[in-house]
């Protein structure tokens, strides 16, 4: 290993924009990556898309996504826990990086099928996520990048304002470096359950991880234990409902599961505890995390009929079918007397009116509490079909405080030699919430920041 | 019996597995714009036997949707889509083939490939020493216009005929209907331009250097598309010239046959040289692992016909031609007889998968 300007701790899309960046402008970088070649890029190689400011077409996207109308769904979703600067500066940075990415090997294609309704603001990557790193990655190891795989970084030693020491272990052994410039691009701690539990309680252990094991937030609080500022709630995490069946890492978009707004929801007593019809699904989806978190061993379970079955994505795991109600119930592991109760009260509460799937169409229930104000249809066209749903986590917020130049801000003002970029700083500005492909926005934009400020340091 | 039988378990198995990946597939979708095969499975939500088939015979075997998924070994979805269709391709070719049995030993076998291919040229060269012709010019002083026909006559039609029982073998299978002129045009187009090699954006596939995107074999293969159909042009634009014009050879340089022969007989060795040499560069476990060394034998008695057809034209008039003659004709009766059974199958099942398909567009 030769002497590297930069380090950058990470293997993802931060990662990766950061040392591409930092290696144009001549500096000799190494990535230091905790996971295995194949499992390199962190929750990046998950992606499909990013969100992309546009004053006019620009690639695979048409029409205009403008500043303002970005940052006000961007409001919308953090119920304004954002910090404007930082927020304006990844959206306008957005635009000024999509050709940026096509020039590093990127490729976008038009939004994937069933998944119009991000076909203006998000450009969709050829191949998904995994293509997009491994692009990024024939690109840097072209610039002379140095990337070391199962490197996971285990200390870095902050003394006052400086950072004078990186360790990682590599190939069974520890090793020490004592670079110019340091980048943390090493994601959340999503990946680490004994933490969850920390901040959430004990429901934790139930919860499925939809991303990578190796973010585990070693970097994040190793900094933050000696004094580095901290930004985002750390007993917050983004959670969606995925499918109970799903591996408890990694599962990927695959698991999620469409179906809820078409269907009756249920915890493991029988009993609805939500309005399963509140809004259309994307606007929806990341509510029903924490509703499935609440309730007892974090469980529910979704009943369509027939009726049903085709009105959404396909999901990774075929349903659990049965010809009656009951015997449903059995199946999934619920008592078939509340669950035939449960359903016939729904059922009877449904309204006549004209169903429609694709938008608000006010098929509301009648005297049922919790109320199911859209979509509304008695469940009674055998064959019967249920999924299980788990909370599935996506990203954490708890991250480092930084500034417009990514630089990490320390207990008195900014650590001289350390940048951040990626979902490490990005509850800088996102404090609750998530708005779709903001995630990859944020890191290429801040990951490019760090790259460019950390290579003009050194 | 009992082998046929567990043959079948396996076919199935495989086919089972295809399925599963599919069925992944289809709740990702993030390969969609890679190929035919993706926006094949979106149309729809489950899938028969015949549908798998039908997507298997639709991938090119580019390989862009292994490097670019999430869910590759070590995962436990284990997703490795080029290898499994290959896999159930293969066999489908086998099971389609008429008669089936001898698919199943020259696709798989290149020493099966090697030996008929020696029996060609045993064939030719007792031909040409105890026919020997007592008078003729140029070739057919080695051996008579009229035994040339009369054994690659035989030897050109028996095997369109058998793929033409595969093919309609298939075409059932998979629920093929009437055919229109549309979308012959679009199947054809696809296959012209090889748009399945193309990554989806021009970028080419996956094929011989892991994730990095080359054009490479889409352009070897075209190389031998072209070289096979311009060699073809030259013997049938050789056969016109002969009955209709009564214009025997050997031909000039300038003329059609050559014109056609010579650069289609150049691309036709290099096309197949790359091809060889890209495979042995390519991760096996991505194709069809059963098959590969009938594959390999296949493109190189190809490379072999062309080869052996270039040096005889250069060898004309040097006692070379002896031994050149018998050579080139008996590989030449080899690819044809096989042709039914060995991958030179694929360009026709291909095509028409890429007409079913696009009565689905
Ligand atoms: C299923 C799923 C789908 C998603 N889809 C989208 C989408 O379509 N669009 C979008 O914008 N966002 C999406 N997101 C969110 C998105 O994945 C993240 O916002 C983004 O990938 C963050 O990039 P990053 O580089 O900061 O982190 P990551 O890509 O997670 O990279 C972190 C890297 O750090 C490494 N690492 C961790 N700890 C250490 C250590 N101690 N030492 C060394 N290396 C370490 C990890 O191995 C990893 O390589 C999705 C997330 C999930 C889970
Ligand atoms: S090959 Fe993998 S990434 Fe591509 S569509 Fe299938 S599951 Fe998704
Ligand atoms: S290998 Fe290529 S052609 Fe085959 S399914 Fe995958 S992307 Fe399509």
């Amino acid at each position: 290993m030769s002497y590297p300007d930069i380090v950058v701790a990470g293997g993802g899309n931060a990662a990766l924009c950061a040392a591409i960046t930092a290696a144009e402008a001549g500096k000799r970088v190494l990535m230091l990556e905790a996971a295995p070649k194949p499992y390199r890029g962190g929750n990046s190689r998950h992606t499909r898309n990013f969100r992309c400011m546009h004053d006019g077409p620009l690639s695979v996207l048409t029409g205009t996504y403008g500043e303002d109308e970005y940052y006000n769904d961007l409001l919308l979703v953090t119920k304004g826990n954002t910090d404007e600067r930082l927020a304006r500066m990844a959206i306008r940075g957005s635009q000024e990086s999509q050709p940026w990415m096509e020039a590093h090997g990127v490729r976008f294609q038009p939004s994937l099928s069933g998944t119009l309704s991000l076909s203006r603001t998000n450009a969709f990557f050829l191949g998904g996520g995994k293509a997009l790193v491994n692009a990024y990655y024939r690109t840097a190891e072209a610039l002379g990048v140095e990337v070391l795989y199962e490197a996971p970084v285990t200390h870095i030693e902050l003394d006052r304002d400086r950072i004078t020491r990186v360790d990682f272990t590599h190939g069974g052994a520890r090793h020490s470096l004592s670079p110019p410039a340091v980048v943390a691009a090493s994601g959340g701690f999503q990946g680490n359950i004994e933490r969850l539990v920390e901040a959430w309680g004990p429901e934790a252990e139930n919860f499925l991880i939809r991303g990578t094991p190796y973010n585990r937030g070693d970097v994040l609080f190793n900094l933050l234990g000696q004094g580095v500022q901290s930004i985002g709630d750390p007993t917050q995490c983004h959670a969606v409902a995925i499918d109970g069946r799903a591996p408890k890492f990694d599962g990927g978009i695959v698991t999620r599961l469409d179906c809820v707004p078409f269907s009756v929801v249920v915890n493991k007593h029988g009993d609805r505890f939500y309005n399963e019809g509140e809004d259309v699904w994307p606007k929806r989806y990341a509510i029903w995390g924490r509703l499935v978190a609440a309730e007892p061993e974090q469980v529910a379970y979704s009943i369509i009929d027939s009726k049903s079955k085709d009105l959404f994505m396909p999901s990774v795991f075929p349903p659990v079918t049965a010809d009656t109600i009951p015997e449903l119930a059995g199946k999934l592991g619920l008592d078939p007397q509340k669950l035939a109760r449960t359903i016939g009260t729904f059922n009877a509460s449904c309204r006549p009116g004209t169903f429609h799937p694709t938008e608000l169409d006010g098929l509301a229930t009648e005297g049922l509490t919790p109320p199911k104000t859209n979509w509304a249809r008695p469940i009674t066209e055998p064959p019967f079909y249920g999924y299980s749903l788990r909370p599935g986590v996506t990203f954490t917020y708890l991250g480092f405080k930084v500034d417009e130049t990514a630089q990490v801000q320390g207990a008195d003002g900014p650590v001289e030699n350390l940048w951040a970029a990626g979902e490490t700083m990005a509850g800088s500005i996102l404090g609750q919430g998530y708005l779709a492909g903001f995630g990859m926005t944020i890191g290429t934009v801040f990951g490019r920041i760090a790259g460019r400020e950390a290579a003009r340091y050194v | 019996m009992f082998e046929q039988s567990q043959m079948e378990r396996k076919a199935a198995a495989r086919i089972d597995e295809a399925r599963r990946q599919i069925e992944i597939c289809n709740a990702c979708r993030y390969c969609e714009g890679y190929c035919s095969v993706f926006p094949a499975i979106m149309r729809q939500r489950s899938f028969a036997d015949a549908d798998v088939t039908q997507f298997a015979n639709l991938c090119h075997n580019c390989r862009g949707c292994y490097y670019a998924c999430q869910y590759t070994e070590p995962h436990e979805f284990d997703l490795n889509l080029p290898g499994i269709l290959a896999e159930v391709r293969t066999e489908s070719w086998e099971r389609f083939a008429w008669p089936s049995p001898l698919a199943r030993l020259f696709q798989r076998s290149g020493t099966a490939l090697a030996v008929a291919l020696m029996l060609g040229f045993a064939v030719l060269f007792w031909a040409a020493q105890t026919l020997r012709p007592e008078s003729g010019e140029g070739f057919y002083a080695v051996m008579s216009h009229g035994l040339m026909v009369s054994v690659f006559m035989p030897a050109f039609l028996l095997p369109l005929l058998a793929l033409f029982v595969s093919l309609r073998r298939y075409w059932r299978h998979v629920g093929g209907q009437g055919v229109g002129r549309s979308q012959i045009r679009q199947a054809l187009s696809r296959a012209a331009y090889m748009k399945d090699l193309s990554g989806g954006q021009g970028q080419g596939c996956n094929f011989e250097d892991e994730d990095r995107f080359s054009n490479a074999r889409r352009y070897a293969h075209q190389a031998v598309v072209w070289g096979v159909f311009m060699c073809f042009g030259s013997t049938i634009s050789g056969t016109i010239m002969h009955y209709v014009f009564d214009w025997p050879a050997p031909y000039g340089l300038l003329s059609l046959p050559k014109l056609l022969g010579v650069p289609g007989g150049l691309l036709l060795t290099a096309g197949c040289l790359e091809l060889a040499r890209l495979k042995l560069k390519a991760e096996p476990a991505l194709g069809a692992r059963r098959v590969w060394a009938g594959e390999m034998g296949f493109v190189l008695l190809l490379g072999f016909v062309s080869l052996s057809g270039l040096l005889l034209y250069a060898s004309a008039g040097t006692a070379a031609v002896a031994v050149l003659l018998p050579l080139h004709l008996g590989a030449v009766l080899t690819f044809f007889l096989l042709m039914p059974y060995t991958k030179m199958a694929h360009g026709f099942f291909r095509l028409a998968a890429l007409i079913k398909d696009a009565a689905g567009n």
